[in-house]
């Protein structure tokens, strides 16, 4: 019960506002667009970069958490902040370490729970 | 055989359809046309470790049924005519590769069908051969893997967008017979207006169709009203409104009696497969399935089969080229 109390019910709906919102703006992107998912993908990963480069994603994230750092624009902006950090710690040569490491986390889980999917799931076709 | 007008062959000797044959995947399974198809498959992989090797499954088993059906032996068999969208035709060499029947791969993308009829009634129709085989293929899931996105990566798919059909169909073209005869054939020109949208081939194929459409009445002297059925596939609806409309402004009002083996595959509203049906094997089947049945029966007498391609690859559209179409007709008559 204690864990159920001690949740912050407005930081989840921010959190849900605005990752929706983030979304929403893909979705209209694949919808009235003629660009591929891929080239949104880049796009988001790359305004993140430099929305978190110019440090205004951070005031994103500080409102919504979670709702903001786990959509691409996150992925981004945490590339941002890593080579900015690397780059205090360790000159140039951390501008091209930084990024990575901020985000070594999940470029690792990626990989191995996309490996681990590839072995217990199969491809199926599509409903629509 | 006499080549009439600018692009059209009519045959002195025309050749006859023999026997059709057609095997169908799930999604066409649950659709308007599925009792007319020789088989509905409802596993996609056809118990087959690839879709290439279960597209292959369905060309290979597409025309052993077809062999069954016809009642000639394969020896009989004087030369095959087959393609498919996979890179270097593969379901077609791979499916057909223990046939050993004489082979010739064809690529016209979704034209493949008709233009493999029109080749092999140029054999037929000269005495070149007695008996030969037409056959083509498509399958959804190796098709977008190849011409979109891998499945596995689950993007949405755009409202312009076709379906392209999973499934075979084949044809036995036949010096002797009773009809339905193959009586004209007018192969189309290469037509690029320009459009660059892979999820848009209805609009970039509508132009070729129109072109040899016109072409046809021309060469032909015929008319719109001659033919009880004139068939595009595959355009989808988009595609469909298009031709439709663009004939109109030629002057050739075809709205009475012209349908699209895209739209007709497949139920818009229940099914949701946006605009429509494609694939060499949308045609391929819903003519072996439903048209050559339409045609031995009698409910129809005359059709003009128009089968459309868009001459793209994966890398030409990554490149930013725009899809050239083609379109090739087949005069079927009883």
């Amino acid at each position: 019960m204690d864990f159920i109390q001690s949740i912050d019910w407005m930081q989840l709906l921010r959190c849900f506002v605005v990752g929706g919102l983030i979304c929403i703006i893909g979705q209209v992107l694949i919808d009235k667009t003629k660009l591929t998912p891929a080239r949104i993908l880049v796009i988001f990963v790359t305004a993140g970069a430099i929305l978190g480069g110019l440090g205004i994603y951070k005031y994103v994230i500080d409102f919504a958490g979670a709702g903001a750092t786990v959509p691409l624009l996150g992925f981004g902006a945490n590339l941002a902040k890593g080579a900015i950090e690397g780059v205090k710690e360790q000159g140039l040569l951390g501008a091209f370490i930084g990024g990575v490491r901020a985000s070594s986390g999940g470029i690792a889980a990626a990989v191995f729970f996309g490996y681990i999917a590839s072995l217990i799931a199969k491809p199926k076709i599509k409903k629509q | 055989m006499e080549h009439i007008g600018m692009q059209t062959i009519k045959f002195e000797n025309p050749p006859t359809i023999l026997e059709t044959a057609s095997i169908v995947g799930p999604k066409e399974a649950q659709g308007p046309m599925a009792k007319y198809f020789d088989q509905c498959i409802e596993d996609e992989f056809w118990g087959e470790k690839s879709w290439e090797k279960a597209e292959s499954k369905f060309v290979k088993e597409t025309v052993s049924t077809l062999i069954n059906k016809s009642g000639i032996s394969v020896q009989d068999i004087d030369y095959c005519f087959a393609g498919d969208l996979l890179n270097q035709c593969i379901s077609s060499s791979f499916g057909l590769r223990e046939l050993n029947i004489p082979f010739f791969g064809v690529f016209g993308a979704c034209s493949t069908f008709v233009e493999s009829m029109c080749l092999g009634s140029i054999f037929v129709g000269s005495g070149a051969a007695k008996n030969v085989m037409c056959a083509t293929s498509s399958h959804f899931c190796s098709a977008e893997k190849q011409f979109r996105f891998p499945l596995e990566l689950g993007n949405q798919r755009p409202p312009t967008s076709q379906w392209t059909v999973t499934g075979s169909g084949a044809a036995i073209l036949s010096a002797s017979g009773e009809g339905p005869y193959i009586t004209h054939i007018t192969p189309g020109k290469i037509v690029d207006m320009g459009i660059k949208d892979a999820n848009n081939m209805g609009a970039a194929m509508a132009p070729a169709a129109l072109d040899t459409l016109i072409t046809h009445f021309k060469d032909t002297g015929r008319k719109p009203s001659y033919y009880d059925a004139i068939i595009t596939g595959d355009l989808g609806h988009i595609g469909k409104e298009i031709l439709t409309e663009l004939a109109e402004t030629k002057g050739y009002n075809i709205k009475s009696n012209y349908n699209d083996c895209g739209v007709l595959m497949f139920d818009k509203e229940s099914q949701d497969t946006h605009s429509g049906g494609s694939g060499c094997g949308c045609i391929g089947t819903i003519f072996s399935g439903y048209f050559f049945k339409q045609l031995k029966d009698n409910k129809l007498n005359r059709i003009l089969l128009i089968a459309t391609g868009a001459l793209m690859n994966s890398t030409s559209t990554q490149q930013g080229e725009s899809i050239p179409g083609i379109a090739h007709a087949i005069s079927i008559e009883i």
